[in-house]
């Protein structure tokens, strides 16, 4: 026997297996940690995605968050202005194509269209050389919250009284009163009046991300893709119908092409990119990187988008994700909800057509 | 190498000791990754996938290594049923070192997604996308990485068994070489 076993042989037989024991709890313990399931106050993917299904009941295979929405698709025409500050395939000059998604927020896949004042527009652009750049813009330049535990405490204020079946209103306005970094949100929300439908909206890429050019450098930036379609206010007439955008959008479509200019901001040194509730200053270099077309839609039920999980993380080199914490939790959490809602789509079959 | 020898060969032991510390690392930043909404979720999948795929490398390089090389005789005293334990297990270690980078590949394609591993180099998707498959292997990612563990948990047991209970040479022959 060797020395190393000769020195231990002093110790008794039943000290020797609690050792091994010892060291399979430590591993094992260490995993169990690793998982959060000896932490249950610490925020995971599984309580976020779980208080959106508390807030809005079950909706087997649908989407836990933007349950409601359509798909579109068509390309992208690239003038090659971005190409000098990403080199990224899609920027180069020349077209990709590209599918995307129009959805309204929340995690109710019949709730009515006029019901919240913010619309999202998805795209993911199938570069030719087999990367893909997934984007997911709301219509506002700003988002609510800065971190995911404002977010998370967000979700917990607004779920339903199961008395009336909405949003108890003094534990929303105890959050928003206890949550400064939501007044720039709600600003902007009371100055802006949502337009008459889709496609005369801009969407603005929540997030900042870093570009990263031929040579290298990395540059800070948002995008966002602004309508040909000048804005119009809501018809007050249409919005009765519970589902005017995607009827209108389908008329719109039927006469021909939809157009979205893709604007690329570039930031001054010092501006933030880790908060997506602060806007930059106005006068920030834009890049018109091309245009955007859409050429037809689908429902979800059975349109290219439904089986895409729009993480904004998925993106080509070229493309990084910054330093806001918002993102690692959307692409964290959208796992989540795309692995349970295909789960659910495996068992019981796809989600049948909504109406209309 | 002869069947007489009492120790893996060195190739051997280097491949056990570098897998073994890289699978337990990907256990932990798997199980971690899917929970976390912290920047380490970006970080974690960023290792994730490239450790994946050195990992399936390094499987298939160990199993023909194991192949050509005869591994030292278990102890003529070993009991029956932990001889059969021992053949079984590492059979199932093998199995699943080979089976969960495949996996874990073909649900990303399944699931529509680019399998990127660093930059601009990605590998080309293995199966079509059709999420109903995408939901099955996401399933099986997960069970079977508890398979995985719980195996190297027990593999764990047994080598600290026969080195510190038995004292028979087994955990000496992955553990060093010959004196």
């Amino acid at each position: 026997m060797n020395s190393k076993f000769g020195a231990s042989a002093a110790c008794c037989i039943p000290c020797r297996l609690a050792a091994i024991g010892a060291a399979v709890l430590a591993l094992g313990g260490t995993f169990a940690y690793a998982a959060g399931w000896l932490t249950p106050a610490r925020l995971t993917t599984y309580r976020i995605i779980d208080q959106f299904q508390a807030n809005n009941g079950p909706h087997p295979g649908y989407r836990r968050n933007h349950a409601k929405g359509l798909c579109v698709e068509g390309y992208f025409d690239s003038n090659g202005n971005a190409a000098s500050i990403s080199r990224a395939q899609v920027f180069a000059p020349g077209r990709t194509p590209l599918i995307g998604r129009f959805a309204i927020p929340g995690g109710n896949p019949s709730a009515p269209d006029a019901s919240v004042p913010v619309r999202s527009f998805a795209l993911l652009f199938r570069q030719h050389d087999g990367e893909q750049w997934r984007t997911g813009m709301n219509s506002t330049p700003v988002f609510t919250v800065h971190t995911p535990g404002q977010f998370y405490q967000q979700l917990v204020a607004s779920r339903p009284d199961p008395q009336t079946g909405k949003p108890d209103p003094a534990k929303l306005k105890a959050f928003y009163a206890a949550h400064a970094e939501t007044r720039p949100f709600q600003e902007w929300i009371k100055t802006h009046p949502a337009s008459s439908g889709l496609a005369d909206s801009a969407y603005y890429s929540i997030n900042a991300f870093r570009f990263v050019d031929a040579g290298g450098r990395e540059h800070a930036v948002r995008w966002s893709v602004e309508p040909d379609m000048p804005y119009a206010p809501v018809d007050p007439q249409e919005k009765s119908d519970p589902d005017f955008l995607s009827k209108q959008l389908g008329t719109q479509l039927e006469r021909g092409n939809l157009r979205w200019h893709l604007i690329v901001t570039v930031a001054n040194a010092g501006d933030p990119t880790s908060d997506a509730t602060l806007q930059w200053p106005a006068d920030r270099h834009r890049i018109d990187a091309g245009t955007v077309v859409l050429e037809r839609t689908s429902a979800q039920s059975d349109g290219a988008c439904r089986d895409v999980n729009f993480d904004p993380t998925v993106l080509p080199d070229g493309i990084r994700i910054s330093d806001d914490p918002l993102l690692a939790a959307r692409s964290a959490a959208y796992a989540v909800s795309f692995q349970r809602r295909t789960r659910e789509e495996a068992l019981h079959g796809a989600p049948a057509t909504q109406q209309p | 190498m002869t069947n007489t020898s009492r120790h893996f060969s060195p190739l051997a032991r280097l491949l056990h000791w570098t897998m073994a510390g890289l699978i337990l690392a990907m256990l932990y930043i798997g199980v971690a990754m899917v929970a976390a909404v912290s920047h380490a979720h970006a970080t974690l999948i960023a290792l994730h996938r490239p450790l994946g795929v050195a990992l399936l490398v390094l499987a298939l390089i160990r199993v023909a290594v194991r192949l050509r090389n005869v591994s030292p005789a278990l102890p003529d005293d070993m009991p029956a049923l932990q001889r059969v334990a021992a053949k079984a297990s590492h059979l199932v270690l093998y199995g699943l070192f080979i089976a969960m980078p495949l996996i874990g590949w073909a649900m990303l394609s399944a699931g529509g997604y680019p399998v990127t591993l660093f930059g601009s180099w990605h590998l080309p998707a293995i199966v079509p996308q059709n999420v109903d498959l995408f939901a099955l292997l996401r399933a099986l990612h997960t069970w079977l990485a508890f398979a995985l563990f719980a195996t190297v948990l027990a593999h764990l047991a047994a080598a600290l068994f026969h080195g510190l209970v038995r004292r028979d040479g087994v955990f000496s022959s992955m553990a060093r070489g010959e004196r």
